[in-house]
């Protein structure tokens, strides 16, 4: 006779209970970068809306901007350490290919009593999303009854300052979630994919493998088609917000806030125009002093709305990252 | 089919809602960058704009080529075509 297998049990729904960020102290203005890419202050505003960026210095590790941005939103959800079943980094800036760097970061916050199940996500900007996903499947799965999520990146360590269309957007920080049991649903269906015929159009310049082959060979930094990533973060990215809606059965103007991946303000703009968002609608504007986080940018930009009362706690809101790959990921959820 | 004279009140349309530039001021000779404040960003405004109105495709590496207004007029009446 076979033997049955006793299944996991899990919530019936899951949320996000509480948020925290670490933003690095070193604020760098665009003052700083208009000389080697012969722009200005007001060149680099028209074109990204970037006024500011935060770039971590040595101790502001990935690892020590997770811990801390973790702390916060432990004590923001109420929930202890031990409480939590499962950590998820997603980062494409932690430049040590393994161990994944959650497997400290458990540790060192106790997770699970220092023995949370931890892995890393290489998920580009849509990280935070992607992890959040797999937290609410975990939850409601059984296979954590709380789960970590953070998002973190150091992208001063990969950024070309020579290079005028990069230089200067991307910036540093962390940004954390936890994800724990409900019994009402706090996390809308995923709307995500990848788009893999564009991965060249945002990439690490050369593979690390190029630096084993070649001594003389220059550190890697991120590289990205422009033009081409702008028109598909705007016109695609918008239908999949809609299709995220959809999902969870929300209308536009139902939303409190609406909280894209912080990758360029005019992104952002056209696609506020080209998902017809209501005006009402707050919009996740922390690009324009922080750069674009990649995966920290959406938990960064949603503790900040909710601190300074643009969002409210128990509001309703849209999440959606898009990135290198091409990734992408949308939900609805409730603010923590 | 969109005329040349439909093509360029179109596109003078589409680029006062993007760029505030006067309708008047959007004519064949005029360069989209020196002239009429389209920076690389809002060109592919314009370019996705012309695109849903005219029902043509203009791909990434040819909107490169599209300098002036002129540029774009004959590009959209031959991909009509």
């Amino acid at each position: 006779m076979t033997a049955t297998i006793r299944p996991a049990v899990g919530a019936p729904h899951a949320r996000i209970w509480g948020v925290g960020g670490y933003r690095p102290v070193r604020v760098v203005p665009n003052s700083e970068l208009i000389d080697r890419i012969d722009s200005s202050d007001e060149w680099i505003q028209s074109r990204s809306g970037i006024k500011t960026r935060r770039w971590a210095n040595d101790e502001e590790t990935v690892a020590e901007m997770s811990i801390a941005a973790a702390g916060k939103a432990l004590a923001h959800a109420g929930v202890s350490a031990d409480q939590v079943g499962c950590v998820i980094v997603s980062t494409v800036t932690h430049l040590k290919q393994t161990p994944a760097i959650a497997t400290e970061i458990a540790y060192r916050l106790g997770a699970g009593g220092g023995r949370a199940a931890a892995f890393d996500v290489s998920a580009a900007c849509a990280g935070f999303c992607y992890g959040l996903t797999l937290a609410n499947d975990m939850v409601r799965g059984g296979s954590a009854e709380y789960v970590l999520v953070i998002g973190v990146e150091r992208l001063s360590d990969l950024t070309n300052l020579d290079d005028r269309s990069t230089a200067f957007i991307f910036g540093d920080g962390a940004g954390a979630v936890v994800v724990g049991p409900s019994d009402v649903p706090g996390i809308g269906p995923v709307v995500w994919g990848s788009d893999g015929a564009n991965s060249g159009t945002i990439t690490q310049t050369e593979s690390w493998e190029s630096l084993r082959e070649d001594r003389e060979a220059v550190f890697p930094t991120l590289r990205m088609e422009g033009q081409t990533v702008f028109r598909w973060a705007v016109w695609e990215m918008a239908k999949v917000c809609q299709q995220a809606l959809d999902a969870a059965g929300v209308q536009a103007a139902e939303l409190d806030a609406f909280i894209p991946h912080q990758a360029n303000m005019r992104i952002t703009d056209a696609m506020i125009k080209a998902l017809k968002l209501p005006a009402e609608v707050p919009v996740a504007r922390d690009i324009a002093e922080t750069g674009n986080t990649s995966a920290a940018s959406i938990p960064l930009a949603m503790e900040r709305m909710l601190e300074s009362g643009e969002a409210r706690s128990g509001g309703t809101a849209l999440v959606m990252g898009f990135g290198a790959g091409l990734v992408y990921a949308g939900q609805v959820i409730t603010l923590p | 089919m969109a005329s040349q004279e439909e093509i360029l009140e179109g596109l003078a349309n589409i680029v006062n809602e993007i760029a505030g530039t006067d309708v008047e001021d959007v004519q064949l000779d005029k360069s989209f960058t020196e002239d009429l404040d389209i920076d690389s960003l809002s060109m592919v405004e314009v370019v996705v704009a012309a695109e849903e109105q005219f029902d043509v495709k203009i791909p990434d590496d040819d909107v490169k080529g599209l300098r002036t207004v002129g540029d774009a007029v004959d590009y959209i009446l031959k991909a009509q075509g």
